[in-house]
């Protein structure tokens, strides 16, 4: 026990002292913030030059108004000819002349204008151009039908609906499967990525012990197994680590974030919102932020938080112990390990796809049988937890999780003990359960 | 009381496709300096691996001082395997003192212990270096106080000169000497025939998983003698004939070697020679050198 201890902390000290550590620690939020605030100004910014069109509009369709998002496009209406616009074209002085010709009636369903230039327009620069005439052909028709505008609104009508419990200890309400989703969406990625990035560590520090050959003089000293243990405990404190760093940095960079980039925080509420007026808006928004946090206070923490630590370290236990036994395995060549660890990956990936599933039918038989198969419960089963799954679920998919971890550790043990005295051979999967079999 | 720091008996260790040892018996006397011998793939490595714990026979008994192999004793072992390694990214005096640690030292007296060593082979000014950025001949010496710095009764060293120049050589073979000294037993694994012949007291010689040859080494030396003798002497040898039942077998301007046959001896040739009116200036009996006796002895083994 002692010696598993002393593994552990060297694992945990030699990397956690580690300048990486601290770099990949701090450096990595904000190569995400950094990341995301790129993709927002290159999404921002479209064709830097402005763009002057003419709009020749004889039947003034659009009553000399044309307002598309797009900054860089500028419009002058004239009723010069359309010859003298196109000469103006040509002596450079415009980038285009859009021609809109009269509507074939005033209920046409089908319209075309005509865009003449050498330079076609740009695919969001023509379907700012649509949407805008689109928007005005559309009053005109109103117009011409004579129907105002507040009586069309009435003809929609905004539809929620209110779950009504049977159960009575189930409180829901409407917000309940959104927040439920959202959160189960972030833990089973985060799950899936801090396995499969601490577990190939693991992997990693087995091949360097082997391929140093430190590892002989190791295991006269300690048992093969306090040695892979030690290593996937130490290697899973580094990730705990981290992982308790990135949750008090967060809100830091997130205040940092919005400090350098001037985004106001409460502006950034539901997108896309339409025609909905502003004063209806903010009250919906804002009724819906202090419903979300009703929502995440009222959910059972008491169950979901130590569930989901449990199912990170039984997943990080399984899947580490497979990644070490892969690492004694394979020798000096990364390929030999790329072909081994495929087979490791494929639970991996397979839970990570049935918990998206999961996330928007957290009921169906095929999210329920694999929350409770070991290996993919590991991800599936934190998922549906905030859309509170029965405890009989729980109870097999924790029992199974554990037998089978306990298992696959000792199965590992038993490949690793072999593998890293073993040089010069080729491993697959035959060599390897030949070696379960070998004697002490 | 039991004298023997280390015994086997009819110790065997199969793999899947061959028996690595194969009913392996002998003592190491505490104290002495004992020698593993053999080819390569003899079985050596598989039997040091036994003894430092690292895989367990699968019948016969190992015990140390008596007591039969248990997860203690992995304490009481220092083993430096021919492969050599260590953590190259670490600093020696971490790398050290994690290593006493895992034989069970304190930190402290880990790090009294290794400021010591370290000192006594002028290293000290090492501790904060990296093993990566030290020659392979350096590695090796801290490699080797990683082996002895537990104090441990039995020191395993499996070809502990193969890379290292003569001057290293000499370091680590006195610090074998004076561990000796202080009662420490050393097993030494080795397919060079001359050191043995120069550090081992006893040794025991395997070839494909069996004892060939287990023994002392002057004693062993003196078993396989073939009654050959060297004879140099001054003046000139008026004959040039030599007496009947000997067998000549160089000779040279002031000397020849002989080997004795049946119903003769040295001393019938001693008193031809004087008779011959040369004065004798050196006579001694050659005995085989360890070297020829292992190569004659593997290969007869081989037959």
């Amino acid at each position: 026990m002692n010696k598993i201890w002393l593994v552990t902390q060297r694992e945990y000290l030699t990397r956690v002292l580690n300048k990486t550590f601290l770099l990949t620690t701090l450096l990595t939020p904000l190569g995400i913030v950094l990341f995301m605030a790129v993709v927002v100004l290159i999404m921002g910014t479209g064709s830097d030059k402005t763009k002057t069109i003419s709009v020749y509009d004889p039947t003034n369709i659009l009553q000399g108004e044309l307002n598309t998002s797009r900054k860089n496009l500028a419009f002058k209406f004239s009723n010069a000819p359309l010859e003298a616009q196109l000469a103006e074209y040509r002596g450079q002085k415009i980038a285009g002349v859009i021609e809109l010709p009269p509507l074939p009636d005033s209920l046409a369903s089908k319209y075309s204008y005509k865009y003449h230039s050498d330079d076609p327009l740009a695919m969001d620069e023509s379907f700012g151009i649509e949407s805008a005439i689109s928007k005005k052909l559309r009053n005109y028709k109103l117009k011409k039908l004579n129907i105002d505008e507040s009586s069309l609104k009435n003809l929609d009508t905004e539809i929620n609906a209110i779950p009504v419990n049977v159960v009575e200890d189930k409180k829901m309400t409407s917000i309940t499967t959104v927040v439920s989703s959202i959160l189960g969406g972030i833990v089973g990625y985060t799950m899936f990525f801090i396995i499969l990035f601490y577990g190939m560590q693991v992997m990693r520090s087995v091949m360097e012990e082997k391929i140093n050959r430190i590892v002989e003089v190791l295991i006269s000293s300690v048992k093969p197994f306090e040695l892979m243990m030690g290593k996937v405990i130490g290697v899973g404190l580094v990730g705990l680590t981290q992982i308790g760093i990135w949750l008090v940095l967060m809100p830091v960079i997130f205040f940092i974030g919005t400090a350098l980039f001037n985004i106001d925080p409460n502006a950034m509420g539901p997108i896309n919102t339409g025609d909905i007026p502003v004063e209806d808006l903010a009250m919906t928004s804002q009724d819906k932020i202090a419903q979300v946090f009703a929502e995440i206070k009222s959910m059972n923490w008491w169950k979901i938080l130590p569930l989901t630590l449990f199912y990170f370290l039984a997943g990080y236990f399984a899947y580490s112990a497979l990644f070490a036994a892969i690492g004694s395995a394979v020798g000096e060549d990364i390929n030999e390990a790329n072909s081994l660890t495929m087979p490791v990956m494929m639970p991996l990936m397979l839970s990570i796809y049935i918990g998206i599933s999961a996330v928007s039918a957290p009921d169906s038989s095929l999210a329920v049988w694999s929350s409770m198969i070991p290996l993919l419960s590991s991800i599936v089963m934190p998922v549906r937890l905030p859309f509170d799954p029965p405890w009989w679920q729980i109870a097999v998919s924790v029992v199974s999780l554990v037998l089978f971890t306990v298992f696959l550790v000792w199965l590992a043990a038993r490949i690793y003990r072999v593998g890293i005295l073993m040089y010069g051979k080729k491993a697959s999967f035959k060599e390897l359960s030949k070696w379960l079999f070998y004697k002490g | 009381m039991n004298n023997n720091v280390l015994s086997l008996r009819n110790v065997v260790k199969a793999y899947a496709d061959q028996i690595a040892v194969n009913n392996v018996s002998f003592d190491v006397r505490s104290g002495s300096i004992f020698g593993l011998l053999g080819p390569n793939g003899a079985g050596k490595t598989s039997l040091i691996r036994i003894i430092t714990t690292i895989t367990g026979a699968d019948s016969g008994e190992v015990t140390i001082n008596g007591q039969p192999l248990n997860h203690l004793h992995p304490n009481e072992i220092g083993y430096m395997p021919e492969e050599r390694g260590l953590y190259k990214k670490m600093k020696v005096g971490e790398q050290l003192i994690y290593l006493a640690r895992l034989k069970g030292l304190s930190g402290k007296d880990a790090k009294r212990k290794l400021v010591y060593w370290l000192e006594k082979f002028d290293i000290l000014s090492w501790w904060d270096k990296k093993i990566g950025d030290l020659s392979k001949g350096m590695g090796q010496k801290i490699q080797f106080i990683a082996t002895i710095v537990h104090d441990p009764t039995l020191i395993i060293l499996d070809e502990p000169f193969s890379g290292l120049d003569p001057i290293n050589s000499n370091l680590i073979k006195d610090e074998i000497y004076q561990l000796k000294q202080k009662g420490t037993s050393i097993l030494f694994s080795t397919h060079r025939m001359e050191q043995v012949e120069e550090i081992c007291e006893d040794i025991v010689l395997i070839n494909k998983g069996r004892i060939i040859l287990y023994g002392n080494v002057k004693e062993i030396r003196e078993q396989f003698k073939e009654n050959k003798f060297n004879l140099h002497y001054h003046g000139s040898m008026p004959s040039g004939k030599y007496p009947e039942g000997f067998d000549i077998l160089e000779t040279s301007n002031d000397g020849f070697t002989f080997k004795t046959g049946a119903g003769t001896s040295a001393n019938d040739m001693l008193r031809f020679i004087m008779d011959q009116g040369v004065s004798v200036l050196q006579f001694n009996e050659v005995l085989p050198s360890l070297n020829e006796i292992f190569i004659k002895q593997v290969s007869l083994s081989n037959e």
